[in-house]
């Protein structure tokens, strides 16, 4: 994958290790990030199906009884995924590879600043996965609600390292954005105006805005808890006049965006990939890119709906459950658009097709279930049940990593120059399709009879559906294992992929430089042609 | 590899059991009514107005959105199917139809204002809580549940899960991981407030038959409300991570009729009482 990119250098820039460690080009540190991302995945995947050995069974498991251990294993498996797989993929390596050779730009606005983005991710990684052996480890759950992840509840560093750890992937997270608004706003090519970029780069500036916005958020809350476990001060210990759900608060006005932070980028991907194999524009361009924006506005004023039991007001449930199902609309539109991109299309079945079909139903799916979650009433009994669990990993486990998929096997031949196996793409999506329905699905009914989430053990009725889902979850790491065989094989004796191996009249820039695109792709800055009036009107 | 093969046989059994109808569980009347059931696939049957309100909205959401999502697996099906490159060709260059994009966008409008005026109706119901009879104050503890009956001679207790069958003290139902040493016992048709904080980290007393669920909070006194309608025993888990044990502090409640309910409180005064005194005489 590396060895091709540097034949098309033709300036001094330094080889072996200081090419990585200090690198400085947008497409050197994009597929940094997408290795990062794969390693982080495998291992966060691996504690899932440690959680479903454990809970293959009624009684004590492959954790002989520690159930800390189980609740160490929820906690980095959650924030593995989030801030360790799916951010570094979808953002610092699809969004680092190609927002700027879909604008034309010939980097990102601040290289240096990309360099640090990347390289703060793996102390804020090592941190994390050091954690664990501190003191029996950070069981807290992602949302390391406080006097839970106070003192009283976890005197050892290790939620002080599982806090550094969110500090620096948040600081990594917010350079990131930074890069990306200026970039996106200051360096796309003369033609382009933002009503015509790609609906990827529409995606990823909504999503970097959220983040700036949201994630200083976390870290103020983050810091507080940090001092209160070790300053002595009290903003969520009720005995210093403070109060626990204040950081629920602060969390869940950084947690809601965060989740969009997620699935945006995924909306991009999508459009792409429908649109290219559909032979057909995108319908409805500029719905889809205002869809995300008010997804993304929205967004900020539905954080509540995380926190239906902890006794607030009744018009303030009332207020969140509005506004929550609101957000369903500019969805439905997205859903709906993708649709019509197929309709009157002329659609190939290739890998990315159909993870991105898959995706826009699993997606609805999880979206419906959303809904039903969105009234307080109803929530008051499924909240932190497994339909909540159910709900939320069909958006992120099927909806975001489907989309994860379809811009792997869709930009593949593109990054490393070598085209994927069709075949063993199709197998992968099977796989992965079957076992993650089997794993996920009858989560919806445990969660229904009453099934709390983060239970290490649970009553005997519900052995049935735990088993499925274990053998579910054994078939899902059964794709995992087949994607890093297919992932191997095609960069070890893949073909040579062309320069736009999906034919027809390439959308974006990216299928007009080869595969791999030069270590500069632009030296003079591309056209797009002007403006095309049929086709906006 | 930890499945044993008697859990293989009764993962094969235990649907079949179930369809046929001869649980023998089934069969006594004793058997606790507030509890999930084996391969169960909906929510716990309610047992109260509240959780009979939930349920049915619940159903009724759940099925516009089945609804919903059949529709749009139906679209996707039929597009992939019709426009294929097999039998499509040459791909249309439409991008744009008004009419279709104000539908999309207002016929989801109205379905969740359809949802939202049922939706509102059952929060107010299930939040505004009606003049009690009796209220009782749980405390979450790690990890444990103490309760208060204040308007009963205010004695306290503790309740811990009942770790296996032979530490069961009293004739009542065995049921791992629910199953707890001492009971919350209510009379039947009455409104019962529940007061609900903790003393160390978050918890959360939920009581799914009911429609109950409320953290607790170290500092803050929540509130829910219960009117239970039938005797019998009913069984709720800790709904919000609290440390090690989360899945060891289960809640039974048992309902009974008023003249029971009297004898209890009569009897738990003097035992609960006499540990209480014995404890205040210490300090």
């Amino acid at each position: 994958m590396v060895a091709t990119i540097i034949e098309h250098e033709h300036d001094h820039n330094i080889k072996g290790w200081r090419r990585w460690v200090f690198s400085t080009n947008h497409k050197d540190i994009g597929s940094m990030y997408l290795i990062f991302a794969i390693i982080a995945g495998i291992i966060g995947g691996i504690m899932s199906l440690i959680m479903r050995t454990e809970l293959a069974a009624p009684g004590d498991g492959i954790l002989n009884g520690d159930y800390q251990m189980y609740n160490v294993l929820t906690t980095a498996h959650g924030l593995i995924m989030i801030f360790f797989m799916i951010m570094p993929a979808m953002i610092g390596g699809f969004g680092n590879w190609f927002v700027p050779i879909m604008i034309g730009a010939p980097d990102m606005a601040f290289p240096r600043m990309n360099n640090i983005s990347f390289w703060l991710l793996v102390p804020a990684f090592i941190l994390l996965m050091a954690s664990p052996f501190v003191q029996g480890g950070a069981g807290t759950g992602w949302t390391i609600y406080p006097p839970l992840s106070s003192n009283l509840g976890h005197s050892g560093p290790a939620v002080d390292m599982a806090i550094l750890s969110l500090h620096l992937a948040g600081a990594s997270s917010i350079l990131g954005a930074i890069n990306f608004i200026t970039t996106i706003f200051n360096m796309r090519t003369p033609e382009m105006s933002l009503h015509r970029m790609p609906l990827f780069v529409w995606s990823i500036l909504v999503t970097v805005f959220l983040l700036v916005l949201s994630l200083p958020v976390l870290a103020g809350a983050i810091t507080m808890l940090l001092t209160d476990r070790n300053f002595g001060t009290a903003f969520f210990a009720p005995e210093g006049g403070g109060d626990p759900i204040l950081f629920q608060h602060l969390f869940w006005f950084f947690g809601h965006p965060e989740v969009y932070i997620l699935i945006l980028p995924a909306f991009g991907i999508v459009s792409h990939v429908v649109s290219t194999f559909s032979r057909k524009p995108v319908f409805g361009y500029l719905g889809m890119a205002y869809a995300m924006v008010s997804i993304g506005v929205v967004g900020f004023v539905v954080w509540a709906h995380h926190m239906y039991t902890v006794g607030l007001d009744v018009d303030t449930k009332a207020y969140f459950t509005a506004a929550t199902m609101v957000i369903a609309v500019p969805t439905g539109i997205k859903i709906f658009s993708w649709i019509a991109t197929m309709w009157g299309g002329s659609i190939r079945f290739t890998t990315p097709m159909l993870f991105a079909i898959g995706f826009i139903f699993l997606f609805t799916l999880g979206g419906v279930t959303g809904v039903v979650l969105a009234n307080a009433g109803i929530d008051t009994v499924l909240h932190d049940t497994y339909y909540v669990v159910a709900h939320f990993h069909y958006v992120l486990s099927l909806g975001a990593v489907f989309a994860l998929f379809s811009g792997f096997y869709y930009w593949f031949g593109k990054i490393s120059g070598k085209q994927y196996y069709e075949w063993m793409g199709k197998v992968h999506f099977w796989l992965m399709f079957i076992g993650v329905n089997l794993t996920f699905f009858p989560m919806h009914f445990l969660g229904l009879q009453g099934m709390p989430r983060r239970y290490a053990d649970y009553p005997d009725a519900y052995a049935g559906w735990n088993a499925v889902i274990t053998y579910g979850s054994y078939i899902s790491g059964l794709a995992v294992v087949w994607f890093i065989l297919l992932l191997f094989r095609t960069l070890l004796f893949g073909s040579k992929c062309p320069d736009n191996p999906w034919g027809g009249e390439p959308d974006t820039l990216e299928w007009k430089t080869s595969s791999p695109p030069p270590f500069h792709t632009y030296d003079t800055l591309p056209s797009i042609g002007a403006k095309d009036k049929k086709a906006d009107h | 590899m930890y499945l044993k093969l008697s859990n293989l046989f009764s993962l094969i059994l235990t649907p079949i059991i179930y369809f046929i109808g001869t649980n023998a569980n089934l069969v006594f009347a004793e058997e606790p009514k507030g509890i999930a059931k084996d391969w169960g696939m909906n929510l716990q049957t309610p047992f109260t107005g509240v959780a009979r309100d939930v349920v049915n909205m619940h159903s009724f959401v759940t099925i516009i959105m089945a609804l919903i999502t059949l529709f749009v697996l139906g679209l996707l099906i039929w597009v992939c199917y019709r426009y294929s490159e097999k039998n499509n060709k040459k791909p249309s260059k439409t991008v744009h139809n008004t009419l279709i994009e104000i539908l999309w966008t207002a016929v989801p409008v109205l379905i969740l204002l359809v949802i939202a005026i049922p939706s509102f109706k059952l929060l107010y119901k299930q939040d505004v809580i009606p003049e009690p009879d009796l209220t009782i104050k749980a405390i979450g503890y790690q990890w444990y549940w103490g309760y208060e009956y204040p308007d009963n001679g205010n004695f306290t207790y503790e309740a811990f899960m009942v770790q296996s069958e032979d530490e069961l003290e009293e004739d009542k139902p065995y049921k791992r991981m629910l199953t707890t040493d001492t009971k919350v016992v209510v009379p039947v048709n009455k409104i019962i407030r529940m007061q609900i904080t903790a003393s160390d980290v978050l918890h959360s007393w939920a009581v799914p038959a009911f429609g109950v669920k409320k953290d607790a909070i170290p500092g803050r006194l929540n509130e829910t409300w219960f009117k239970p309608e039938k005797t019998g025993i009913f069984y709720g888990m800790c709904s919000e991570l609290c440390g090690v044990n989360h899945q060891s502090m289960p809640i039974e409640i048992h309902v009974v009729t008023e003249k029971e309910f009297n004898d209890w409180v009569e009897e738990s005064k003097l035992k609960y009482a006499a540990k209480n005194n014995l404890i205040a005489n210490k300090k």
